[in-house]
């Protein structure tokens, strides 16, 4: 759907983007991840053809990035805003009119929109007579009210009420189900497992790490696992085929985390039934707040 | 191309839909219709006027029979005693008396006796005809024929004519300079009006954060040029309305002020344009002013200030455009609005103190060849029949000049318009001219 190659972007002073590249797949949705001022707006406005790449190649389904790509492109921008004196319903004709859409079917899909939203009673408000959660829901509507193929949302959930990021959330999956492909930045980790199939992870211009969220995941893992026993406290004196990384009592069982070098979790199994009773025996997958810090302050070393 | 058409429809409804728009609109012929009733009053008052009757008590036997009547004032002969018809004052106010004395040439010793304040007039209407009358004793008492002057005395009033190309012509200089500074301060308000409103909505989109939205779907340089184009168009029609509106105004008013008058109503209709100056009677000042706009040419004033507002507006509208995008509010335009009001300030300035009054100057044909001072100045130069070479390279720098500002400042606009929350400095500015894409 959309490959991203070489992207160098320099401003006056410093550089925003170095080398990057990134694939996303039709249909995917995708975590675009970072600190602040990593160079994620940046890659997003390039995408949009707000500015353009000092060197590089955008293509969207293998064509060169062009004018005629706007319209399949729906984007909702960090800073976001709405005319305030403007009527709502006819602001959203204006804006998915400027997207290429014919008066008349911008006007059928938004009341698709506003019903499915129950916002038809504000359709000739001005939007200064809306309150902050209206205006967020009608932002999102202009951002998707021109059916885009590709929906982009520069940090949707910074600045929305629980309520409306939660219902958004819920629309935009469902638009990805219908068949959208959905990237979104962040700089928060708590959504990006939950809704992503695949992230990049920007910092300082560069990308330094990309791929499937299963795959990333999967390849950060270390041969840690969790074990819950019941019994009594098992001594372990160097015999056991497992490194002891750290072992915290609880009320009733024990917990411990360890590290299997080279044997399988079933040799652990047998060294450990005769012993007590097992509860739980669990692969630790590191998550992706641990990989995203691990990474970030491995590469400011 | 289509998008554009898109801005310009928004920009232009938004501010015409507005209230403040139709307020103007209707508040310009309002003000004309006010001007008229006004002028209509102050005629009707002085046609009202009382005719004063001047009681002549004459002991130096000199000027008695020697006054003349005028509309307003009507000379009789005393025949009582001055005690007495200072008696009679008191009863009508219309009524003076006048004592001249034997020695009438001592200092204050004519006296005017009534029972109110004359009039600056009336005092000045019998100071010179007693001068007139003793000048003429004065004269026959040394010997010179007051007949033979009288016949040589000549009235001379000047009537200037221009020769061009097309014969002669009426040329009215005090017309001219009226047009000249009505049409500068015209071109010099609008622009400020209009160019600021651009700036304004610029400033709007930035605050409103709607800005990135907008950019998503179109270039910058559409946004920028379906506003200015959107608010030009403004203009236009407010100018259109002005001017179609106060004609009708006009019309409606002359009849309705004029119904019986028919002094009245020769002016007025004059005034309107129809040349109907068949009667005898001397013109009134105003009615020759107004008779005198048919001989400088509406059209070619109309077509001047359509295209110097337009191409003066396209080059600053630009630059309004540029400072909107540099700034978060309208606060913080100061610094950058200096470099851009000055020109045009100074132009103001010097035009109506100066220019008008040396409109074919070296100063003033520079200045109409530069494209930051040329609406102004050339305004202020058009009813002087500026040569047509002049003409045509002033028009050409304008169009020059506007695309050369547009360009600047559409650099400078895509930069800045993504630019929040940080102090811009010419600097910065700079920096963003020189922007790759």
């Amino acid at each position: 759907m959309l490959s991203i190659r070489n992207i160098v972007k320099q401003y006056a002073g410093h550089r925003a983007l170095s080398d990057v590249s990134l694939e996303v797949e039709s249909g995917q949705v995708y975590g675009l991840l970072g600190p602040n001022g990593a160079g994620k707006t940046s890659l997003i406005r390039i995408i949009n053809q707000i500015t353009a790449p000092d060197s590089g190649q955008v293509l969207i389904n293998g064509q060169k990035l062009n004018q005629s790509h706007i319209e399949k492109i729906g984007y909702m921008p960090e800073e976001r805003g709405l005319y305030k004196k403007m009527e709502i319903g006819e602001q959203m004709i204006y804006l998915a009119r400027l997207k290429g859409m014919s008066r008349e079917d911008a006007r059928k899909r938004l009341k698709y929109w506003f019903e499915k939203l129950s916002m038809e009673a504000w359709w000739s408000k001005k939007v200064e007579e809306l309150s902050k959660g209206m205006q967020q829901k009608a932002q999102f509507v202009a951002t998707i009210l021109h059916d885009p193929e590709l929906i982009i949302l520069d940090e949707p959930f910074s600045g929305f009420d629980p309520v409306n990021a939660e219902l958004i959330k819920d629309e935009i999956l469902e638009l990805n189900r219908k068949g959208a492909t959905i990237i979104f930045s962040t700089h928060r980790m708590e959504s990006v497992e939950e809704l992503c199939d695949a992230i990049a992870l920007i910092d300082r211009s560069h990308k330094i790490l990309d791929g499937r969220v299963k795959d990333i995941r999967n390849s950060y893992r270390d041969d840690t696992y969790l074990i819950e026993y019941v019994g009594n406290k098992l001594d372990f004196d160097g015999s056991q085929p497992f490194q002891l990384l750290d072992e915290v009592a609880g009320e009733e069982s024990f917990t411990i985390r360890v590290k299997l070098n080279g044997t399988s979790s079933n040799d652990v199994l047998q060294y450990l039934i005769p012993k007590v009773r097992i509860q739980l025996l669990q692969e630790v997958i590191p998550g992706m707040n641990e990989i995203f810090i691990k990474k970030v302050t491995e590469m400011n070393r | 191309m289509n998008k554009v058409l898109l801005i310009i429809q928004r920009e232009y409804l938004s501010r015409v839909r507005k209230k403040a728009f139709l307020v103007m609109t209707f508040a310009v012929p309002g003000l004309v219709l006010v001007a008229y009733a006004l002028a209509f009053f102050l005629i009707k008052n002085k046609e009202g006027q009382d005719i004063s009757i001047v009681n002549v008590a004459d002991q130096s036997g000199v000027f008695a029979h020697q006054f003349k009547d005028t509309k307003l004032v009507k000379f009789t002969i005393a025949n009582k005693p001055v005690a007495e018809l200072k008696k009679d004052l008191k009863d009508s106010p219309s009524l003076f008396v006048l004592e001249i004395p034997q020695n009438y040439s001592a200092k204050n010793a004519v006296q005017l006796y009534s029972s109110r304040k004359p009039s600056l007039t009336l005092s000045e209407e019998i100071d010179d005809q007693m001068d007139r009358i003793s000048n003429n004793e004065q004269m026959i008492k040394a010997g010179i024929d007051t007949a033979k002057l009288a016949k040589i005395d000549s009235k001379i009033s000047i009537g200037a004519k221009q020769i061009t190309s097309e014969g002669e012509k009426d040329a009215s200089v005090g017309m001219a300079m009226g047009f000249s500074i009505a049409g500068a301060i015209l071109v010099y308000i609008s622009l400020f009006i209009y160019g600021a409103q651009v700036m304004r909505g610029v400033i709007e989109e930035k605050t409103n954060r709607i800005i990135e939205v907008i950019v998503s779907s179109v270039k910058p340089f559409q946004l920028m040029l379906g506003k200015i184009i959107g608010v030009g168009m403004v203009g236009l029609t407010q100018f259109l309305l002005w001017i179609v509106l106060s004609t009708a105004v006009s019309y409606v008013a002359a009849g309705m002020f004029t119904k019986d008058k028919a002094q009245v109503k020769t002016e007025k209709t004059t005034g309107i344009g129809s040349a109907m100056q068949q009667n005898a009677k001397p013109q009134s000042p105003a009615a020759q002013m107004l008779s005198k706009l048919d001989n400088n040419n509406w059209g070619k004033e109309l077509g001047a200030f359509a295209f110097y507002f337009l191409t003066g507006y396209l080059l600053y509208s630009a630059l309004f455009a540029a400072v909107g995008s540099a700034v978060d509010s309208e606060t913080e335009t100061q610094q950058f609005m200096m470099p851009i009001t000055m020109p045009l300030l100074f132009t103001y300035i010097i035009s109506v103190t100066y220019l008008f009054q040396a409109p074919n100057s070296n100063l003033a044909v520079w200045l109409s060849m530069i494209p930051f001072t040329a609406p102004v100045v050339m305004m202020i130069r058009m009813p002087f029949d500026p040569p047509m070479w002049q003409i045509a390279l002033s028009a050409f720098m304008m169009i020059v000049g506007f695309l050369f500002t547009t360009w600047v400042a559409a650099r400078i606009y895509r930069v800045g318009i993504l630019m929040y929350g940080k102090k811009t400095s010419y600097k910065e500015m700079r920096k963003w001219f020189f922007y790759k894409e």
